[in-house]
């Protein structure tokens, strides 16, 4: 698939913005005004900021009040509503938290709970797409909730969670990898399912429908060198989690060092994500000869 | 509208037959030009006469090569539009209900009024058969040309598809397949269709006819030709003989 | 559920105005559908004779052509250097006159100095008719480099071709055979008929080099070695002799079998065909013993005829065809290796098309008289039907090669009957009826005759009193004698040679002869460029008349810009190319379905007034005034012979009458009522066995197509050749060049023979291994195609297509590059793997290379930094052999210019920038199209 950059902004940082609303939601940290202010703001404008991204991607973005009418089938839809609601729940809370120091303790529950539920609709937006084989399995809602809770948690300062969430998250995303890279060949979808010719013999494309690119070809069909993913692989889980929590557990903390810290967690989840779009293969792919 | 209907009054849809198809295009165009002018946005083109053009069409003729395990290469002409599926994935992710599929025939469409260009069911479409329009930012797909199959203000005869009524080869065959008797549902049963990545559980509603066996070695009706005579000589005395009895 | 409401029922259009599609010669009817006065949306008419409805990728995509922003505005005068691209705008008036100051005076001193050729149009009676009253010698259409070799062998043989004048039998066809055929002219057609064939599941051989296209869904696929075609035939003809399954009945009556051959080698007319002192063709009567003319009433033709005199036997044609086919030389076996075919597959496919022609026999219960008088009960029918173009007839074998395929034919006795293949009108016509080529200049003064004919033997060639040629593109001579259609592709470079003579001004119209339809295309831009000592052109003056920005363009002094086809009128005529079906006649017309926008005018329209400016006869009234106003009004009132006019429906006062009838004023608007076209159908009787057929005379005479019966019987001997060779071996007064004798002794075979492409003698086959080809992609038509923002999305590019064999040996991957060489030039393109392809064989889409600054492209478009053309590879004359001369790379028989007989060789580069030659940018008189494009005529 086309890695386009709102997109991964979008995933990358809603998944933080709601993971951290999670954690800010069930009081952890247990902070209230001036610092709760500066955690909430942090969280709201990740969350909201990665929404907003998203717009970006839309043809018709003065329609998107129309995207909260389907929630009863479309993902998402859901997502649209869940994050709404989220971000509505975990606003009044946060007002109470910050200003009137004043945490209502279910408000903050049910946020939480909303914003992880939001981050799996976000997931789910791309785990029941049969058609990317890569994404259409359990790793990607469990992976998405990890990213959503490492970072959150991270962002939110809770060390005591991280000797734990960062491994998993390390060795949920090789898993990850690992299954995906079988996984549109375990599929079974082949140019010879695609046309049907296959009872004839082997197929491979010989001209594209047309000599130029297309939407399709634009958006779905993208190739990165297999060179590139392991590179890209191994800079990704460094910064995603090895550095961070390096840094974290061998050096002496100072908040320049947690600043880059983040960054770098920031950096790896966005080389990772990109990764999980640009190596996204597309049943279309199929038809343009491409797999 | 997002959910899809528990079943249609009718099943509309193409047969495509591979064996006949010449790979002319004229359905490509012919499908671009009635589109462009009718249903929804017309089809745009970027970089029409520069570089790179990228342009939304609705329907698009790919080339195969088979290759089977004796015999020569084929060659495939392969058109693909929407299929119309049954379980149609594009339309139960649609965000905004803009996508649906239509209780009385089943065609699937997109209103476009509605849709938000969020490119989702192009992604769930496992066939290629949606395409953004650059310039509208809305979903196009094919219409099975549901403005025109009921229009009277074509001819009854015109009030097929534009692709079908064009295709010189007579590759493309429109109806309907929940009527077993329709010209459709007899070719498939006939020919044998096929449905495209029936592992996807789509349930297409279009059917594809497979090229019928291809260089088949000696037929057996026509023994090769015994020779009446090897040399003029011969020839000319076989020649008497036939030409008495004529 | 609560769907949305939709509108099923939306307006269509305003008003629908039906004419004639241009984007190829085809020739469908059409649907232009207006809103606001604008072209929404075209579609096939059902009506029409030739596409019933359909109608192909480049006819629906005519919108985006008659909007293309490539297309001219205004006559340009050339202001830079040729080539340049600069041009001024100018009025009409100036350019008119510019025009009539060029010509007057060519006309009024030396006719021939003007050189008026014409590509691909549909007016060619009318142009010629232009040409004729100027007076000049040199007129030819672009079929010289087309595909003269498919008309001319059609014609000598059996009085009409494959390419547009007949079509198979499609609706009784059981097998059929295709050789050489990408998309042709009669593209929608065939495309309706294969569908036919498919639907009835009658079984398709594709004899092909490449597996695409219609070759694609044959149901057998023959990857021929290109140029072996003829091979092949005459193994299928022996194996059919040998095995006795020939129409004996057929052969006997309706062809020159039986027809006596002079066998005394001491006369003058030892092999021409014996006559009696009517001038007879002679047979031996079966009935008497005795010798008959053919065509006497209850004679019965004897295929073994023979007769004794003065110690001399004149034996029948027949006993000739038995000694050279059952010849060992044409046994599968013995041309296996060189097709690349196995000998068990020539001998089952002959197998095939006997059982299917003679144990599948068709018969229909229709009574028919012959031209002998006799009565048939029936009408019978062999169902095996073969076509053919270009990949037969872009060989320098291909004349012979056509011959063969049409032997074929007719041994199989399928030519004319249920089943079989049949003529369109105005074909059937022999040979005979057809005009001789005329070359008599008088200075002032129209021509002697039509220009283009079929000649019959030396006395007939267009030479001076000197024994040179008559004509700047040397048609009709001992080169080419038969060149029926001229040889537009060397008119440019004879006319830089100054050889036979110098000319003053070529006037071209409609062919892009700077760029694809030349061989050559580097060569032929420097001789349009070269100036001589002085600084002064070596060809003075160029006019030419195009619609659009064509690469042609930047390389005239003048530019008359011509219409679209929905802005003019034209006219579809039998007197030219016309759109007859097998059942009917039929013509049609093209209208202004709308205004032109720009100051353009249609091409025959500005030469009515050409004409009239300089007071041609047929042109000017007896005031001297300019008789037609425009094109239109010479449709209307023009007439050849009495009665007989360009179009021939609607005619007469009331326009009730059919072919033949005095002029009709609203004989256009009865047109345009009519849907654009006319169709008049054959009576039922007279549907097949025309050449022979009394019902089928008497009604092409009825109808205008002959003015009296003229019943014939093909010629499977053809005996113009056979003087051509006579003359080559010392007889006759008129005596070819003593360096041409051999090859026309050897070439000239009155039955068809094959020998090896030209090419294959003059480069080394083990240098130059490879055959390349193009193909017309069905949704491209030539160079146009590339103007049209929606046709060039699909072939915007051309690779070079290997096959496994080569792909493999050079290591090759995807987004590589090849440079490819010929004897001639070198090439760097993009190449891609196809499987299904001869061995020895790569081939590109034909005309997507397009030069910078043409077609209002931008410079960066893919079709001028990826796409490519195969011309910079083939040259109009064949490498020197070191016997001093250089022969033309052209068919010996026809002249018909040898595209396919092309060899290279290639090895891996490293991908460049741009595919090379690059050329600079021409500037472009119409600047560039817009960015996007989201078209909707109706807002
Ligand atoms: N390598 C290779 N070269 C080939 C061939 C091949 O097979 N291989 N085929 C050869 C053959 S058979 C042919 S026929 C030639 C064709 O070659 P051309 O006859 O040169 O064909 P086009 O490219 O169509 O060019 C015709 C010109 O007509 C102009 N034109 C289009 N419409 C109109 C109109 O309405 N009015 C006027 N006045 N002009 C118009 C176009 O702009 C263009 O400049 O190419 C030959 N060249
Ligand atoms: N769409 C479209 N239609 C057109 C045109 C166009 O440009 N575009 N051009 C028109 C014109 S001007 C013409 S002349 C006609 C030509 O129509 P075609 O005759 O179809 O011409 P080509 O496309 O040159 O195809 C030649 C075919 O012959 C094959 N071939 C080459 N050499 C050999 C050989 O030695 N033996 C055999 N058996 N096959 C061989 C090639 O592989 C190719 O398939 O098309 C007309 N129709
Ligand atoms: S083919 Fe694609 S777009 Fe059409 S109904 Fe099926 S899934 Fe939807
Ligand atoms: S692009 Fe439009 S039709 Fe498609 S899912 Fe989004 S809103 Fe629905
Ligand atoms: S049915 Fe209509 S919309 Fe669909 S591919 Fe055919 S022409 Fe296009
Ligand atoms: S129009 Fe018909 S023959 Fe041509 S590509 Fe389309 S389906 Fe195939
Ligand atoms: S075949 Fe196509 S381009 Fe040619 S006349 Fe017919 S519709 Fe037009
Ligand atoms: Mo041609």
């Amino acid at each position: 698939m086309h890695p386009a950059p709102s997109i991964i902004f979008f995933t990358v940082f809603s998944g933080l913005g709601f993971g951290m609303l999670s954690f800010l939601g069930l009081g952890k940290p247990d902070v209230s005004g001036f610092t709760a202010f500066v955690f909430f703001a942090i969280a709201f404008a990740m969350a909201v900021g990665g929404l907003a991204a998203s717009s970006l991607h839309l043809g018709n973005p003065q329609r998107a009040l129309k995207a909260f009418t389907q929630w009863r089938s479309s993902w998402l839809s859901r997502e649209a509503c869940l994050a709404v609601a989220a971000l509505a729940t975990m606003g009044l809370y946060a007002i109470g938290v910050v200003f009137f120091d004043t945490r209502i303790a279910i408000l903050g529950l049910l946020g939480s709970s909303l914003s992880i539920l939001t981050v799996f609709a976000t997931s789910m937006i791309y785990a029941q797409l049969k058609t990317v084989p890569r994404w259409n399995q359990w790793t990607t809602p469990v992976l998405f909730l990890l990213y959503a809770m490492t970072g959150g948690a991270f962002f939110t300062a809770q060390m005591w969670l991280m000797p734990w969430l960062f491994p998993l998250l390390t060795v949920v995303q090789i898993v990850a990898w690992v299954l995906g890279d079988r996984r549109f060949a375990n599929a079974g979808h082949t140019l010879e399912t695609a046309t049907g010719l296959g009872r004839i013999g082997k197929v491979r494309m010989f001209e594209a429908p047309h000599s130029s690119d297309n939407y399709l070809t634009k958006e779905m069909v993208h190739i990165v060198g297999r060179k590139h993913v392991s590179t890209l692989r191994i800079i990704g889980l460094l910064s995603l989690t090895f550095l961070p929590w390096f840094a974290m557990v061998f050096l002496p903390f100072g908040h320049m060092l947690a600043l880059a810290a983040a960054l770098l967690h920031i950096l790896g989840a966005l080389t990772t994500r990109w990764l999980f779009f640009a190596q996204a293969e597309h049943t279309v792919g199929l038809y343009y000869g491409q797999r | 509208m997002t959910t899809l209907p528990q079943s249609t009054e009718r099943k509309l849809g193409l047969v495509i037959d591979l064996d006949t198809c010449v790979g002319c295009h004229a359905c490509v165009v012919s499908c671009k030009g009635w589109n462009t002018e009718n249903y929804g946005a017309p089809l745009s083109d970027q970089n029409a006469y520069g570089k790179d053009p990228v342009g939304t069409f609705l329907n698009r003729v790919h080339s195969y090569e088979v290759t089977p395990d004796v015999g020569a290469t084929q060659t495939v002409h392969f058109p693909k539009s929407c299929l119309h599926c049954e379980d149609a994935p594009c339309v139960t992710v649609c965000p905004t209900g803009a996508s649906y599929k239509r209780v009385e025939d089943g065609i699937v469409l997109v209103n476009e009024k509605d849709c938000i260009g969020c490119g989702l069911c192009a992604w769930a479409c496992p066939y290629g058969a949606r395409e953004l329009d650059a310039a509208e930012g809305v979903m196009k797909k094919c219409t099975l040309c549901v403005d025109r199959i009921y229009n009277e203000n074509l001819p009854e005869e015109d009030r097929e598809p534009a692709c079908v009524r064009t295709c010189p080869a007579n590759a493309r065959h429109f109806g309907d397949f929940a009527d077993p008797d329709s010209n459709v549902s007899q070719l498939v049963a006939e020919r044998g269709g096929i449905d495209l990545m029936a592992e996807q559980g789509t349930k297409p509603v279009n059917k594809y006819l497979p090229p019928r066996p291809k260089d088949e070695a000696i037929d057996i009706l026509a023994p090769l030709l015994a020779p009446i005579a090897e040399e003029p000589k011969g020839f000319l005395g076989w020649l008497d003989r036939t030409l008495e009895k004529l | 559920m609560n769907q949305p409401v939709i509108d099923l029922s939306p307006k269509v259009s305003d008003e629908i105005r039906k004419t004639t599609c241009y984007m190829c010669a085809c020739r469908c009817g059409i649907n232009v559908h207006m809103k606001d006065g604008k072209v929404a949306y075209i579609e096939g008419n059902r009506d029409h004779p030739v596409n019933k409805g359909v109608l192909c990728a480049k006819g629906s995509a005519g919108i985006m052509q008659v909007n293309a922003p490539s297309r001219l505005r205004a006559p340009l005068k050339r202001v830079g250097p040729r080539g340049s691209g600069e041009f001024e705008e100018i009025s009409w008036e100036e350019a008119l006159s510019i025009a009539t100051d060029t010509l007057a005076p060519i006309r009024a001193e030396a006719p021939q100095k003007l050189a008026f050729f014409t590509g691909r149009d549909q007016s060619q009676s009318f142009t010629s008719f232009f040409a004729q009253a100027f007076g000049t010698p040199n007129y030819a259409a672009h079929g010289g480099f087309c595909s003269v070799n498919m008309a001319a062998a059609g014609i000598y043989t059996m009085g009409g071709a494959f390419w547009e004048f007949g079509q198979p039998d499609w609706d009784r066809t059981k097998m059929f055979m295709l050789f050489g055929v990408a998309e042709d002219h009669d593209s929608n057609p065939i495309k309706m008929g294969l569908g036919k064939l498919k639907a009835r599941g009658a079984k398709v051989i594709g004899v092909n080099p490449i597996r695409s296209g219609y070759n694609a869904i044959a149901d057998e696929w023959v990857g021929i070695t290109p140029g072996t075609d003829g091979l092949f035939i005459l193994a299928l003809v022996h194996e059919l002799m040998k095995a006795g399954k020939i129409d004996l009945d057929y052969l006997a009556n309706l062809t020159n079998a039986p027809v006596l051959v002079n066998g005394d080698p001491k006369s003058e007319d030892y092999g021409l065909l014996m006559r009696d002192k009517d001038n007879k063709y002679l047979v031996i009567d079966r009935v008497t013993g005795k010798p008959a003319a053919y065509d006497k009433k209850g004679v019965r033709p004897d295929l073994r005829g023979s007769l004794r005199e003065k110690g001399n036997s004149h034996r029948s044609v027949f006993h000739l065809v038995i000694e050279k086919y059952l010849d060992p030389q044409y046994a599968p076996e013995a041309v296996a290796e060189r097709t690349g075919i196995n000998a068990e597959r020539i001998k089952r496919i002959a197998a095939e098309l006997a059982d299917v022609a003679f144990n599948q026999a068709i018969e229909i219960d229709q009574e028919w008289t012959d031209f002998r008088g006799e009565k048939h009960a029936k009408m019978v029918g062999r169902p095996v039907s073969f076509h053919s173009m270009r990949g037969v007839s872009a060989h320098s074998n291909g004349f012979q090669t056509c011959r063969a395929l049409h032997i074929l034919q007719i041994i199989l006795g399928s030519v004319e009957v249920p089943g079989g293949f049949r003529f369109k009108p105005p074909y059937p016509k022999p040979p005979e009826a057809h005009p001789k080529p005329h070359c008599g200049v008088t200075p002032g003064q129209p021509l002697d005759g039509p220009h283009l004919g079929f000649v019959h033997g030396p006395d007939d060639l267009c030479l001076d009193a000197d024994g040179n040629p008559a004509r700047i593109d040397k048609a009709f001579t001992w080169e080419n004698p038969m060149s029926a259609h001229g040889l537009m592709h060397m008119v440019i470079s004879n006319a830089h040679a100054g050889v036979p003579y110098k000319i003053d001004t070529l006037f071209m119209y409609m062919a892009n002869m700077s760029w694809n339809s030349s061989m050559n295309t580097r060569g032929v831009i420097d001789m349009l460029t070269d100036q001589d000592e002085d600084g002064n052109y070596v060809i003075p003056n160029i006019i030419y008349s195009d619609a659009y920005s064509s690469e042609m363009v930047a390389y005239a002094d003048l530019i008359l810009p011509d219409t679209t086809y929905l802005e003019r009128h034209d006219c579809i005529s039998l007197l030219d190319r016309p759109i007859c079906e097998a059942e009917a006649a039929a013509d049609a017309i093209r209208w202004p379905v709308i205004e032109p926008d720009r100051d353009v005018r249609g091409f025959q329209s500005a030469l009515c007034d050409l004409g009239g400016r300089l007071g041609l006869p047929g042109f000017v009234n007896d005031d001297g005034s300019q008789k037609y106003a425009d094109y239109a009004d010479y449709i209307t009132n023009h007439q050849r012979r009495p009665g007989v006019g360009p179009l021939s429906g609607f005619r007469g006062e009331n326009g009730d009458q059919n072919g033949r009838g005095d002029v009709n004023p609203n004989q256009i608007q009865d047109y345009i009522d009519n849907g654009g076209f006319w169709v008049h159908h054959i009576p039922e009787e007279a549907q097949f066995y025309k050449p022979w057929n009394k019902a089928y005379q008497d009604w092409a005479v009825e109808t205008g197509i002959y003015d009296a019966p003229q019943p014939y019987i093909f010629n499977l001997y053809v005996e113009p050749m056979r003087k051509f060779q006579l003359a080559a071996e010392g007889i006759g007064t008129r005596q070819p060049p003593d360096h041409l004798r051999e090859r026309i002794k050897a070439t000239m075979d009155p039955l068809p023979i094959w020998y090896a492409p030209f090419e294959d003698g003059h480069v080394d086959p083990e240098e130059f291994p490879i055959h390349a080809l193009t193909q017309r992609p069905m949704a491209m038509y030539h160079s146009w195609g590339s103007q049209n923002a929606w046709l060039r999305q699909i072939h915007g590019r051309n690779p070079l297509y290997l096959p496994t064999k080569l792909w493999e040996q050079n290591g090759f991957s995807d987004g590589d590059w090849a440079e490819v060489t010929s004897a001639h030039g070198t090439i760097t393109v993009p190449v891609a793997h196809q499987a299904a392809l001869n061995e020895n064989t790569i081939w590109t889409w034909n005309a997507i290379g397009k030069r910078k600054g043409a077609w209002a492209l931008e410079n960066d478009a893919p079709e001028a930094t990826k796409g490519f053309l195969l011309n910079h590879l083939i040259h109009e004359l064949l490498p020197p052999k070191g016997d001093g001369l250089r022969w033309a790379n052209s068919d010996p028989i026809t002249g018909q210019a040898a595209w396919f007989d092309l060899r290279v060789k290639l090895r891996k580069v490293p991908a460049p920038a741009e595919a090379s030659p690059g050329f600079e940018p021409i500037k472009s008189p119409v600047g560039k199209g817009p960015k996007n494009l989201t078209w909707e005529s109706g807002k």
